[in-house]
């Protein structure tokens, strides 16, 4: 349970202004909807809701991994979901981006028309060895182009990530970090409405991917999907997301705003602080 | 241009061993070493050739055994393949073809010969019938471990990315596993040439085996040699042709990727 207090109210107002950030209480056993409304405050009021879950659990044989989640994202926001190693992190993913179904509880995808568009990364670039870049660009397209059109977009996207020379290669020789730009230009060919991101980068070494992490918000801002991004890394989430939402033990046990300007620099002040505020959600100091 | 010239030198490398055998073997035959009972010289056996490709009995034998090996390939190769492949997809079809085809396995297939010979004499079927039973084992397993072991994750991202049922055959799990099936075809076409030799050398009358056991009671030592030769010529050629092909097909691949 994560409560985060301050001596003064004083101290409060300033924190949330200096840090741009607004705590949502947690209270056991999870957080309320009607209690939570810190996150929307955040954005658009008026914003309409790209994904709502509610009370949706998902077990595996007696373990139940996730409990009854609730959670609203509106429209075009960048969310970034924390949590402990088998906390049910890639779970919840793959139940928002419909590759698995949950036990109980409903998910409803945004407006229609757009369920098809949800796009999953993997930690895993998943490139198919026997295709050319540009063609595994294009498997990003199945179903809406073909031909010479798909290698027209496939090339403007691959452009995109600054690959466009290397569209006729073939994956083995790529390094790590090109091989998941690729994937990124996959997820992107289709416009997705929202994009899934299951720690895109943990494989990466920490330079590739800060630059990686540019390139995401770069491509996310200019796109305007909803994005909601599995990490470990508690300095990516905040680099990136509108919104962390920390998992523990199969529920939310923070939704944190997070209203930094953009672009955001590694290593200030009021990251820093937030980043204080998460580990101690992460690891339940006020618990004891 | 340098690449090629490196290349051609390997190419030679690889020639000189067998080219001073050669040498060594007529010198042994000329001096006396090798008895012309025992093996027949270098220039003896490219008598025979000659001969023999004069006389258009050679052309005609090559021609035979060919047509068996590769009719019985293709006979034996293409139910392997599609039986590989439908337990790879469908494990209904597994369940129940599986345990049987692995049971049968274990027969090593030259040991029907004397079955085969009762059922079909010494004619052509029983020739393609040992062929293709040999042919079948070793791409049927081969196929269907390259299927089973296609990257799940592969054939996910595939139907995230919305694959028809076709699309996914085609461009995630058959690719795959085609290296495996590639192992498979290279070693089936070795068992090819090893079954139509023992098939034809014992129930035949025509062929390649055939003229070696013919020669054999002649005593003609040097068509023996010959028939020997030209086996192993044509089991190279059948595998470079596979590696021709695999290196074709599986460009993507790190191990076929020029260094
Ligand atoms: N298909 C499955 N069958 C059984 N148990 C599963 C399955 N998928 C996940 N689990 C279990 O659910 C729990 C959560 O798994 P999940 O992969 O969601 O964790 P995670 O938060 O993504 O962890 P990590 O950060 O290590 O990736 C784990 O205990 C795991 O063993
Ligand atoms: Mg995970």
């Amino acid at each position: 349970m994560t409560v985060i207090s301050f001596t003064q109210p004083a101290e409060r107002a300033r924190y949330q202004e200096g840090a741009g950030a607004q705590a949502v209480p947690d209270s056991k056993p999870k957080v309320p909807r009607e209690t939570a409304p810190a996150a929307r405050a955040a954005t658009e009021p008026a914003a309409k809701t790209a994904l709502s879950l509610r009370g949706v659990s998902r077990r595996f044989g007696e373990k139940e991994v996730l409990k009854g989640i609730d959670l609203d994202i509106p429209e075009g926001q960048f969310v970034a979901i924390i949590g402990k190693s088998g906390c049910g992190k890639s779970t919840l993913l793959r139940l928002i981006a419909g590759l698995d179904d949950p036990s109980s509880g409903k998910l409803t995808l945004g407006t229609d028309g757009h369920a098809h568009r949800t796009r999953i990364m993997f930690q895993e670039p998943r490139l198919l060895p026997w295709a050319r870049v540009a063609d595994n660009v294009a498997v990003g397209l199945t179903g809406l182009s073909k031909g010479a059109e798909a290698r027209e977009t496939a090339l403007s996207l691959l452009a995109e990530v600054g690959l466009k020379d290397r569209a006729d290669e073939w994956p083995a020789v790529l390094s790590g970090g090109q091989r998941q730009r690729v994937a990124l230009a996959r997820a992107l060919a289709a416009k997705p409405y929202l994009l899934a991101l299951d720690e895109p980068l943990g494989a990466l070494d920490a330079l590739t991917r800060i630059e990686m992490q540019a390139l995401l918000e770069r491509i996310w801002r200019q796109e305007g999907f909803t994005a909601v991004l599995v990490t470990h890394d508690v300095a990516e989430a905040l680099a990136l997301a509108d919104r962390v939402i920390v998992i523990d033990k199969g529920a939310v046990s923070l939704d944190l705003a997070i209203a930094l300007p953009r672009p955001r620099r590694h290593g200030s002040a009021d990251v820093a602080a937030l980043e204080g505020r998460i580990l101690a959600a992460l690891f339940d100091e006020q618990d004891a | 241009m340098q690449k090629t010239g490196r290349s051609f030198l390997n190419n030679v490398t690889g020639w000189i061993l067998p080219v001073l055998i050669l040498i060594a073997w007529e010198a042994a035959s000329r001096i006396g070493l090798i008895s012309p009972n025992v093996l027949a010289a270098p220039s003896a056996v490219a008598e025979a050739f000659w001969r023999l490709l004069l006389s258009g009995e050679l052309l005609q034998n090559i021609w035979i055994s060919t047509l068996r090996a590769l009719s019985g390939f293709a006979i034996g190769g293409a139910i392997g393949l599609v039986l590989g492949l439908a337990n790879g997809l469908s494990s209904l079809s597994r369940n129940l073809t599986d345990t049987t085809l692995q049971m049968v396995r274990n027969i090593p297939h030259l040991a029907l010969i004397p079955l085969v010979i009762l059922w079909f004499g010494i004619d052509e079927e029983a020739k393609l019938f040992l062929v293709a039973l040999g042919v079948f084992f070793p791409v049927y397993v081969n196929t269907l471990l390259g299927i089973q072991s296609v990257d799940p994750q592969l054939v996910e991202m595939g139907r995230v990315y919305g694959m028809s049922r076709s699309a996914l055959f085609f461009r995630v799990i058959l690719p795959g596993a085609l290296p495996s099936i590639f192992v498979g075809l290279r070693y089936a076409l070795g068992i090819m040439w090893l079954t139509l030799i023992v098939a034809e050398t014992i129930a035949a009358s025509s062929g390649l085996g055939y003229m070696a056991m013919q020669a054999r009671e002649f005593l003609l030592l040097d068509v023996v040699v010959l028939s020997i030769l030209i086996y192993a010529l044509l089991g190279k050629l059948a595998d470079s042709l596979a590696r021709l092909l695999e290196r074709q097909f599986l460009q993507w691949h790190p191990a076929f990727q020029p260094a």
